[in-house]
């Protein structure tokens, strides 16, 4: 039940949040904080009554691959939804779920509460666009069934489509257009595949279902599973976006106001991600180990590329867009590598990168409100103009390029590990990227914030509001910086049930004898014990 | 045939002495709310006998009609639609100069023919029933004869459905003189066996497919569309987008369901190409329009392009797709071109996208329902439109029609961007990335009122979000509708 409430209390409180925007503004604006804050308090009270259970080992429920896939879960939801086509209303959370959702209502928040001032045209249905992005990806994170998963996910395109064509910035109709045509062209080439799938699944037992745990584990021939595979791929390296596909992102967030950048860097593409690690490489991990070759080399452009066009950007919040193309890279690559270290490090990454990110797109959303530009060579100095302001973007600068002692080192740090057991190249180039990622972010600091002030900006410095928003997100990441375990742990269960899952084929090593002792335990104690230090 | 059969047909009966009534009321008292009260009153007791006909025990009445489940379905339908028709004339109708009452008679005649369409189980139903829907359309579409452009289209359409009438009875007459039947039955055996069969019976058979393609507007007989969409009046080309079409289609299946089984027949390539042509040229053409009418000439095209490939596919599945994407489409476009009615003027219909220029901010929702409709036209969740493209895709996959489903896909892509650009226009403050056609301030046109349509608008709005999210009892209501076709 309390699965549902995770969607349903964003989406009545969307409409909700509209209804009294006609009203008063205010309303609606609290309306919004509640319609996140309620979700986000409630997932916080169900990972701490589950921690014992989250914290146990691995166990499968019965046999077969449902009975791996449901080992993890702590609660699920099963009801028919439209019998005749075998599609059932079937949500379950384990703890990448909950890691997923607390990003979701978290990010959520903070994209209402930084569209407080900036936000005065159509307060309520600005509130209704935001609240129902949220309760698509909350949709998107718990569906198990792959039809309800295609709907959440096909969803949420529409406000977003609104959020950047209504309240975006200067090429916003053209932004918007381009996002919603390249997530929806990917998005049928993956309905296209899980049709197929459902088709071949029910051909070859009689059963027509979209229950992803049913459809695990579907025999096909080499060529099929690797067709449909690339159906998946195609709409998650979209969503992630790898190199090529990511054109669409700087224009989207470049464009998007505030808020939507925040949710479209902070969750909407970490979907690309979530996707692949829990539907696309279960279902084909064949179709993937002979696709991974491809997958590093994708990753591993996508994280110089991106690196490199960063430092090319003159408009400070594309600059930041394009390090999204290059942390994405990473995630690539170490969901590719499809070992324990490597998943680990993912989520962190999905997690840090969300916070570094977002934070970066409210401080230049800060920054374009104050003084309506985003282009860097009508800053500099600023550092002076607005000392805390200029403090926290260098925090989440040496966050962004990876700075030991902060999330975004772990996750990265985690990757290339993985990825080095399965290709030495792909995570030396990987490291090769982190070096360029100093390189944009010391360049955008010393444009921006450093040298001397000549432009004659005067503006006031951070607000209380955002103050504590940055704040918050500074502990978090410095908390994942040093003490990473708890996300570790919590995401333990379901990537040692997806390694069950994989178990068996070329994209699962065969462990050897110390590593199969202690699980993904040790690694992660080793790296908290370092960074622990003093 | 027994007087109890008299029970059986009562809802064609219904709808007969409907029209009649209205006639006469009109030729002793004009008055149009009597027609329009009689109209609406005499639609429901239609609808009520529906319900009388489904207990009958013996649907088959003479060798000419048969109301089983599936006749019973549309009829249903196409008086449902017929009513949504007739409210949103109405307003439109007191705007216009001319007397509104016999515009009711021409309406439910011709929902007498498509009822008679669908109904029809011979040749000589068939083609009683066309004529009758298309008589009637030729009226309506030239109702505001003070229009010039009502005019050209009325004339366009005579022209073309004369000339397509013929091919059809020539067809028909073909088949029956080298097969030596005229019943549903009789064609379908003809459709299945069709490779081995006489080159005559093919001609005929291809003949009768002109017919009915030109009243479906596929391509290459979708010539006509855009203009008599542009011309007629907007509750009229809403009519004849739907229960014209719908009518019509309701009865290809019934004749040729055989089609699907061979897909390397001549036939079945010959509608796949069309089906192809369909969806490539109306997503297409529509890309370059400035009016809304056209845009959703083309996208209707497109959107038949999509209905062929459920006839296409095999099996009961490949009906449910039929029947639910039928209701889909029905609803969805009732609602856009109920929106066009709403806004019209006396002088032209508000078919400019500069019309629809900050509609959001001066009819909230007006625009919002709007924006319902063409996101189902375009297929996102959370609208029927969703829903029925997806059962299409099933039906599809399911009979491996991989080629077809692939460019449905594709198509459906390029219909997102002309449908999103209707809406950007309604929404956004200064769309000046989009060129308007015609855009000088004075030429916009936004009549206000309407609320009794708004509100069946809204109605139907909220149908397409209900079934949008939960369609399985209606579903079950298409499944149970179509069992009674001779499923292979």
């Amino acid at each position: 039940m309390v699965l549902t409430l995770y969607i349903l209390i964003p989406a009545v409180a969307a409409v909700v949040a509209w209804l009294l925007g006609r009203v008063d503004t205010r309303l609606s604006r609290w309306t919004a904080v509640a319609g996140t804050a309620v979700p986000l308090a409630l997932l916080v009270v169900q990972w701490i009554a589950n921690a014992g259970e989250l914290r146990g080992d691995f166990v499968a429920e019965g046999a077969g691959p449902a009975g791996v896939a449901a080992g993890s879960w702590i609660a699920s939801v099963h009801e028919p939804w439209i019998e005749s086509l075998g599609i059932s209303y079937f949500l379950a959370a384990d703890g990448l779920t909950l890691i997923m959702l607390l990003l979701t209502f978290a990010l959520g928040l903070l994209a209402v509460l930084c569209s407080w001032r900036g936000i005065t045209k159509n307060v309520g249905v600005f509130h209704l666009m935001v609240l129902w992005t949220v309760a698509g990806l909350a949709g998107v994170f718990l569906a198990l069934d792959l039809f309800l998963f295609y709907f959440f996910f096909e969803m949420m395109l529409i406000p977003m489509y609104f959020l950047i064509a209504v309240w975006g910035h200067e090429r916003r109709v053209y932004s918007a257009i381009k996002f919603f045509i390249f997530t929806q062209v990917s998005g049928l080439l993956m309905l296209i595949a899980i049709v197929a799938l459902v088709f071949i699944h029910g051909r070859e037992t009689g059963v027509y279902t979209f229950d992803y745990t049913q459809l695990l584990g579907t025999s096909m021939s080499p060529t099929t599973a690797m067709l449909l595979m690339l159906g998946f791929f195609a709409a998650f390296a979209v969503k992630l976006p790898a190199w090529p596909l990511h054109t669409w992102l700087p224009d989207a967030h470049t464009d998007a106001p505030t808020a939507g950048s925040v949710l479209l860097a902070g969750v909407l593409i970490k979907i690309g991600a979530y996707g692949m690690i829990r539907f696309m490489i279960p279902l084909f991990p064949d179709a993937a180990y002979d696709f991974r070759v491809w997958a590093l080399i994708l990753g591993v452009v996508g994280i110089i590329y991106g690196a490199v066009m960063a430092y090319a950007q003159t408009d400070l919040k594309r600059l930041v867009a394009y390090t999204s193309v290059s942390h994405m890279g990473f995630a690539l690559i170490g969901i590719f590598a499809w070992n324990s270290w490597a998943l680990q490090g993912v989520i962190l990454e999905l997690v840090c990168h969300a916070l570094s990110t977002g934070a970066l797109f409210i401080l230049v959303g800060g920054l374009q409100d104050r003084i309506h530009t985003r282009d860097m060579s009508k800053m500099g100095g600023l550092w002076q103009v607005a000392p805390r302001m200029g403090g926290t973007a260098m925090f989440f600068a040496m966050a962004s390029l990876g700075l030991p002692g902060l999330g975004n080192f772990v996750a990265e740090f985690l990757i290339l590990v993985g990825v080095w057991q399965v290709s030495h190249w792909a995570a030396v180039l990987g490291a090769v990227g982190l070096v360029f990622a100093t390189v944009y972010a010391l360049w955008m600091m010393q444009r921006a914030f450093q040298g001397e002030e000549t432009h004659g900006l005067k503006f006031a410095d951070l607000t209380k509001v955002e103050i504590g928003m940055f704040a918050s997100m500074i502990a978090a990441l410095v908390l994942l910086g040093f003490w990473p375990q708890p996300l570790i742990t919590t995401a333990r269960q379901p990537l040692d049930g997806l390694q069950k899952l994989t178990a068996g084929t070329s994209l699962v090593q065969p462990q050897t004898p110390a590593e199969d002792a202690g699980a993904a335990e040790p690694v992660a104690d080793t790296v908290a014990g370092e960074e622990g230090g003093p | 045939m027994k007087a109890g059969d008299l029970l059986t047909i009562s809802p064609l009966i219904a709808l007969t002495l409907t029209s009649i009534a209205v006639m006469l009321a009109a030729a002793f008292w004009r008055s149009h709310a009597l027609a329009f009260l009689i109209t609406l009153a005499g639609l429901a007791t239609t609808f009520g006998t529906l319900f009388v006909s489904a207990s009958r025990a013996a649907p088959i009445v003479t060798p000419l009609v048969s109301m089983d489940s599936y006749t019973l379905f549309f009829i249903g339908l196409l008086t449902v639609a017929t009513a949504v028709v007739a409210i949103l004339s109405w307003s439109y109708l007191e705007r216009l100069p001319q007397h509104p009452e016999e515009y009711y008679v021409l309406l439910l005649t011709a929902t007498l023919g498509g009822a008679a369409l669908v109904a029809g189980t011979h040749f000589a139903s068939f083609f009683l029933g066309l004529e009758i829907l298309s008589v009637s359309l030729y009226a309506l579409i030239v109702y505001p004869v003070h229009r010039a452009e009502a005019v050209e289209a009325a004339v366009k359409y005579l022209v073309l459905a004369g000339a397509t009438s013929a091919f059809l009875i020539f067809g028909m007459a073909l088949v029956y003189a080298e097969a030596g039947t005229m019943t549903a039955a009789g064609v379908a055996k003809l459709v299945a066996g069709l490779g081995s069969g006489s080159p005559v019976v093919t001609i005929g058979v291809v003949m009768i497919l002109v017919g009915v393609g030109f009243k479906l507007a596929v391509v290459p007989f979708h010539m006509w569309t855009p203009d008599v969409y542009q011309g007629g009046p907007a509750p009229v080309t809403a009519y004849i987008a739907t229960v014209s079409k719908g009518a019509v289609f309701a009865l290809l299946l019934r004749f040729m369901l055989p089609v699907s089984a061979d897909t390397s027949s001549t036939l079945f390539l010959a509608l796949a190409a069309i089906a192809v042509a369909s969806m490539v040229a109306g997503n297409v053409l529509a890309l370059r329009q400035d009016n809304v009418k056209r845009i959703l000439a083309y996208s209707s095209i497109a959107h038949l392009g999509y209905l062929l490939v459920a006839f296409l596919a095999t099996g009961e599945r490949a009906g449910v797709a039929v029947g639910f994407y039928l209701v889909a489409y029905f609803a969805t476009t009732l609602v856009a071109f109920g929106v066009v009615t709403v806004l019209s003027s006396e002088d032209r219909d508000a078919d400019l996208l500069l019309d629809y220029w900050g509609l959001g901010a001066r009819r909230p929702w007006l625009a919002a329902i709007f924006a319902v409709a063409l996101f189902s036209l375009a297929g996102m969740p959370l609208t029927m439109g969703f829903i029925g493209k997806f059962v299409i895709f099933t039906a599809g996959a399911g009979s491996e029609l991989w080629a077809l489903v692939i460019v449905l896909v594709l198509t459906s892509t390029i219909g997102l961007y002309y449908y999103t650009r209707l809406i950007v226009v309604m929404y956004v403050p200064r769309p000046e990335e989009l060129e308007l056609a015609g855009a000088e301030p004075g030429a916009r046109v936004a009549a206000a009122g309407g609320a009794v349509s708004v509100a069946v608008l809204a109605a139907l709005t909220a149908m397409l979000i209900v079934f949008g999210v939960y369609p399985a009892p209606l579903l079950r209501l298409v499944e149970h509708a179509v069992s009674v076709l001779p499923w292979p």
